[in-house]
């Protein structure tokens, strides 16, 4: 009896732990979406979002912060679009074309886990490094450029698990019928898809938010980038800058970290609307 | 596509296979009787679904595989058969696996899906036609007819062997290879699928490995007893079952091990 007693409150205690661990997550995430909420609707307008800044910028409310909301887009979006491009076919290459365990699959693994577990400061102090030496100015070519390489590892590990989720007897099934490997591979992208894009959508979050990679490649500016050459401000780097600079800087600051908070949250909901659409058949 | 090339039998040549170096198959010479049940008896990890998979050369995706022999359809060769000649082979060899597993796709693409890769039936009617002629040779067709745009994945897991069953028909195989293919079903699939193969036998060679030798003894025509990697004996399913010659066949088939 005694023994039954214990067993019962055991699984108490834990059961409260569990519940304690949820609720000071929730509280986290609550309080910082509380302190960008109050704090960037206070200083927020349609002005900031929608114009650059004016001549009287540092002094009053003249203009806003279009130059770094399209600053981080023109990053982001290409970075994205190249990574993918390389780090899909990596992940279906050490799936399908190689068998699983095969060396280079391994020899890849681990390179992506090393590549992963480095901070985008390095990343960032690399890639400045290398502009030096080629004599490249800040620019939003140089912020594309490191953004591509901070994303492709994230975006291969996961890629890569997503993808041996996918059971051996799928891909039989697609063999024994006569379909070549790329046929194959095909099937296999159906079943993938939505985690892929989940997991494209993760990285691109990451990415748009990274302060620290865009620092001194793609530099700052207070008007908007006309051409890949020429330097940008960035929504990191802008909320970086001003939340130590006296007033009005620090509620611009809340205020664009609000517009990232919102750009990414739209990224990952609009992500699972439309994978949630496509891929109904899925096992 | 006509279905003149049905009358190749399927034989097996001195095969060997080793895996990661420990031989897994030794020596295996057989016939497949064409139009017949060949039921692939023995103990658990004697080689029974290596055999298979060697047939469609699927056992290529496993690592570190060597394999001689030859596996014969007419005078074509699978082992070592040119890429694009084992494309059209494995189409000729329809596979029902252990656990059904359909496609990621729609009821109608699953049986489809097939056709399409091999270009056959490339009018839309014709097609569809196609489709449900196959899902009614399965016994399908009156349970999915109002939902074929549906996932495949809803189905039952009864249902989707079935689904499986259609879609390799669908590329007009001349073997079917199943590779314990009721041992995932309830009873009540058990038996429908069973029952299928008996029918199925009629247009179809099939190879099928099981180790519900219950099984065995209900369908089977001819029979094959493997036992570590070795072919022990082979012979007509009664006389293998009813009378065995080897002193191995008597063990197994008295239970003495499984």
């Amino acid at each position: 009896m005694k023994k039954l007693q214990s067993k019962y409150i055991e699984e108490k205690v834990f059961q409260v732990l569990m519940w304690i661990a949820v609720i000071t997550v929730l509280a986290f995430v609550v309080s910082i979406i509380w302190t960008i909420l109050v704090k960037g609707i206070g200083s927020i307008s349609w002005d900031m979002v929608t114009k650059v800044p004016g001549k009287n910028w540092n002094t009053a409310d003249d203009g806003g912060f279009l130059n770094a909301i399209l600053g981080s887009l023109f990053v982001v979006i290409p970075a994205t679009l190249i990574a993918m491009c390389v780090s899909i076919p990596v992940v279906f290459y050490m799936n399908l074309y190689r068998r699983r365990s095969n060396w280079l699959s391994y020899l890849a693994r681990l390179v992506y886990d090393v590549l992963y577990g480095i901070p985008s400061i390095v990343y960032g102090a690399f890639a400045f490094m290398i502009m030096v030496m080629v004599g490249m100015r800040a620019s939003v070519l140089g912020g594309i450029i490191v953004s591509t390489l901070l994303i492709i590892p994230m975006f291969i590990r996961s890629g890569d698990e997503i993808s041996r989720s996918v059971p051996d007897d799928m891909i039989d099934a697609a063999y024994s019928l006569g379909a070549t490997k790329w046929e194959t591979l095909k099937v296999v992208v159906r079943q993938v898809l939505p985690g892929m894009a989940t997991a494209s959508l993760l990285a691109v979050g990451k990415a748009i938010g990274d302060a620290a990679a865009v620092m001194f490649t793609a530099g700052f500016s207070d008007s908007t980038a006309t051409s890949l050459s020429s330097p940008t401000a960035t929504l990191p780097l802008a909320i970086f800058n001003w939340i130590t600079m006296p007033e009005p800087f620090p509620g611009r600051a809340y205020a664009a970290a609000l517009v990232l908070t919102v750009l990414v949250l739209i990224l990952s909901l609009g992500g699972r609307w439309i994978t949630g659409h496509f891929t109904k058949n899925n096992l | 596509m006509e279905h003149n090339e049905g009358k190749d039998p399927m034989t097996v040549k001195d095969l060997n296979l080793s895996i990661e170096g420990r031989p897994i198959l030794k020596n295996i010479n057989l016939t497949f009787p064409q139009n017949k049940i060949t039921c692939i008896v023995g103990p658990s990890g004697c080689g029974k679904s290596t055999l298979l998979k060697s047939l469609n050369r699927l056992i290529d995706n496993v690592d570190d595989v060597k394999m001689s022999g030859q596996v014969l359809i007419g005078d074509q060769n699978i082992i070592g058969a040119p890429y694009r000649e084992l494309i059209e082979l494995r189409r000729r060899i329809g596979l029902v696996p252990q656990r059904p597993c359909p496609l990621p796709m729609s009821i109608f693409d699953n049986v489809a899906y097939g056709c399409r890769i091999h270009g056959m039936h490339t009018k839309k009617k014709e097609l569809a036609e196609v489709v449900e002629r196959y899902l009614t040779e399965v016994g399908l067709w009156d349970e999915v007819k109002d939902r074929l745009q549906s996932s495949a994945m809803r189905l039952s897991i009864g249902q989707q062997q079935r689904l499986c069953l259609a879609r390799s028909l669908a590329v007009e195989p001349d073997f079917i290879l199943a590779d314990e293919a009721t041992s995932a079903l309830d009873p009540v699939s058990s038996k429908t699928v069973e029952d299928l193969f008996v029918k199925l036998k009629e247009n179809y060679s099939i190879i099928m490995v099981t180790h519900t030798l219950r099984q065995a003894l209900r369908i089977a025509d001819y029979a094959v007893f493997l036992y570590l990697g070795e072919v022990i004996e082979t012979g007509d399913a009664k006389q293998v079952f009813g009378d065995p010659k080897e002193e191995l066949t008597k063990k197994y088939l008295s239970g003495v091990f499984s």
